[in-house]
């Protein structure tokens, strides 16, 4: 691997020569310290001190709506409107993992070009960070990346080290070759190794996502699923903010005056009531309970059984986002024997305010 | 020759292929028979798929939905569905006259393990709409006759009105290679001559077996499932021997949309032809 030395200071000019051709993605202060990735016009407002943004990168790749296609009688005209050159600069290593989940998923057997074009016209820029309390990635591995990324930004002190990890990301750096330096000295490399070993010392949480797959068969028939049921809202939120929740639905829009028709592809979860319903009412998931003891197979059983790691990148993001505590780390702890109540505990406080 | 899981559109599976009605009539008071060609001419005669494959359709405005094809690949060109009406797709299906077109995408899911049926004695077990997929692997016997031995059908349906491909049924008992057996819960018309109770009620009829050389292969409604591997296990059937078709939501067919998710599985890339083995390994399956 290539690793290059950024002064701190020429990562802004670096930025805005690169995305001259592309839209610039980064992350934005929204509110309450939470962050959404957006399309830079302001360079001073990237804000990288942060944690997972509201949405996952998914939302850039695969809109949460896109036209796939108009369809008339007799033919058919695709719609790539969506596929547009992107630059993603400030997405941490747990995002990273899921893209790499996401590309393996949308070329397993058939090839989902929705997907790959908008995946090939974009370069991956990641960036370090610094867990916060919700942060399970060194649970799931993907707390730090080899791979999936064209540049990876770790931030030491007064410069970044810039790792190359693509033949893109190469050209990139070519693009201003003066503000990078070959000389790594060894007081760098300390500094990133003593940043490493704190990094790892700052994760409070830990869970141990090995055991899940024998505990998700041996607790199948557990009442704890009943319990998680009946607090459901199935409200779909842990979907639209989890990066590898891929689930869509497709819509046929008629245009009102012509004889033809827009098909739509929009995120769908699997939480949702009528999620698996068939023609003729036929439902094989009316219950609440079912349907999250699927959402958790995909996440902590079938994907470990199948890759050899969970579909869970540990982002924490459900965390933040399920109104009634339901998340990776509740169901985890809950599989794990401890107290299964815990998840109403915020919510009967809210109603009790 | 189990599918090849490629679907007809190489560069883009989620585009159809438009397909134009050449036959439809009536099958029962619900139940529509449709036969459709490819409008190209070309991608008519080279469209390959295998029996217990499906397709999705859909009509312009209405959407799109994943039916069992009814033919067999032994006589391509054309392509089979049998359609109930009983929602927004099949509705607007069941408006379609001949020569209309509608959108075509597949062939999807896997098929009926062909090659570890020959030689083998086939018994095929269909309820109500449990025809449509399995009457393609039937008539593919039947076309291939001396690649099987001893073939069966049990058919079972509510009412003589209701049984689907009922006439065709009918004259396959003019034939001396094949066994076929037909019942009906009830006779509301006074004139059915063959069975009359629900299709268990036909398994007496069947010729001895031999267990570990014979095939069984099952769809119809969820109740009858329950009976009929009761029976087929009680047969001493192995369980990897007994085959069924299943039905899911699906979106793309292609194991995107995941809404046939079942485990680690999706219906429409591992199946929708299961072994009672996967059924019971599986959970959720039946």
């Amino acid at each position: 691997m290539r690793i290059v030395k950024l002064k701190k200071e020429n990562l802004l000019p670096f930025l805005e020569v690169i995305s001259e051709k592309a839209d610039l993605w980064a992350p934005v202060k929204k509110y309450n310290d939470r962050h959404v990735f957006k399309i830079i016009e302001d360079y001073s407002q990237i804000d990288l001190n942060c944690t997972s943004t509201i949405l996952p990168p998914k939302k850039i790749l695969l809109p949460p709506s896109i036209n796939m296609f108009k369809a008339t009688e007799k033919s058919y005209e695709e719609d790539f409107s969506h596929v547009s050159p992107n630059i993603l600069f400030g997405i941490h290593s747990c995002d990273i993992h899921a893209l790499l989940i996401m590309d393996r998923f949308y070329s397993y057997i058939f090839d989902d070009p929705y997907y790959l074009k908008a995946r090939k016209n974009t370069l991956i820029l990641g960036h370090s960070c610094w867990p916060d309390e919700n942060c399970l990635c060194k649970s799931t591995n993907t707390h730090i990346v080899e791979e999936g990324y064209d540049l990876f930004f770790s931030e030491l002190e007064n410069n970044y080290l810039v790792w190359i990890g693509s033949s893109q990301g190469d050209d990139l750096i070519r693009v201003k070759p003066a503000s990078f330096d070959e000389n790594i000295t060894d007081n760098d490399i300390q500094t990133f190794m003593r940043w490493g070993e704190e990094r790892n010392k700052a994760f409070k949480t830990e869970i141990n996502f090995n055991a899940m797959p024998d505990l998700m068969e041996l607790k199948y028939r557990n009442p704890l699923w009943e319990k998680l049921g009946a607090a459901c809202l199935a409200c779909g939120s842990c979907s639209n903010v989890c990066p590898t929740c891929n689930c869509y639905n497709v819509l046929d829009e008629p245009f009102l005056n012509e004889e033809c028709s827009n098909i739509i592809r929009c995120w769908d979860s699997c939480t949702l009531e009528n999620y698996s319903e068939v023609a003729g009412g036929e439902n094989f998931r009316k219950k609440s309970a079912d349907r999250l003891k699927l959402w958790y197979t995909h996440k902590l059983q079938a994907y470990i059984s199948k890759y050899g790691k969970p579909a869970c990148v540990g982002c924490g993001r459900c965390i933040v986002t399920c109104p009634v505590d339901i998340n990776v780390k509740t169901v985890a702890k809950a599989l794990n024997g401890e107290d299964v109540d815990a998840f109403w505990n915020r919510f009967s406080k809210e109603v009790r305010k | 020759m189990n599918g090849e899981n490629k679907s007809f559109n190489q560069t883009n599976p989620f585009i159809p292929e438009p397909a134009r009605i050449v036959r439809t009539y009536y099958l029962t008071e619900d139940v529509k028979f449709f036969q459709v060609r490819i409008a190209d001419m070309k991608k008519a005669l080279s469209f390959r798929y295998c029996a217990g494959q499906f397709a999705m359709i859909s009509v312009l405005g209405a959407g799109e939905a994943p039916f069992s094809i009814s033919s067999t690949p032994s006589r391509p060109g054309l392509l089979e569905f049998c359609i109930r009406k009983v929602g927004t797709v099949t509705n607007a299906i069941f408006r379609l006259k001949e020569n209309d077109l509608i959108g075509l995408r597949g062939p999807f899911g896997n098929s009926f393990p062909i090659e570890r049926m020959i030689n083998k004695d086939i018994i095929i077990v269909m309820g109500g709409l449990g025809a449509a997929p399995l009457r393609s692997v039937l008539l593919y016997c039947l076309d291939n006759r001396d690649q099987f031995r001893r073939v069966t059908l049990l058919h079972g349906a509510k009412r003589p009105a209701e049984m689907i491909f009922r006439e065709e049924f009918f004259s396959l008992k003019e034939r001396d290679d094949l066994y076929c057996y037909l019942a009906v819960d009830e006779d509301d018309t006074g004139k059915w001559t063959e069975n009359t109770g629900v299709v268990t009620t036909l398994f007496p009829l069947l010729e001895k077996i031999d267990p570990s050389n014979t095939f069984s292969l099952v769809c119809g409604p969820p109740i009858m499932y329950k009976f009929v591997l009761k029976e087929l296990v009680n047969l001493n059937l192995p369980k990897d021997q007994i085959l069924m078709t299943l039905e899911r939501r699906m979106k793309c067919g292609v194991g995107k949309c995941g809404h046939c998710a079942i485990d680690y599985i999706y219906t429409c890339l591992d199946g929708p032809v299961f072994t009672y083995w996967d059924v019971i390994h599986m959970r959720e399956l039946i």
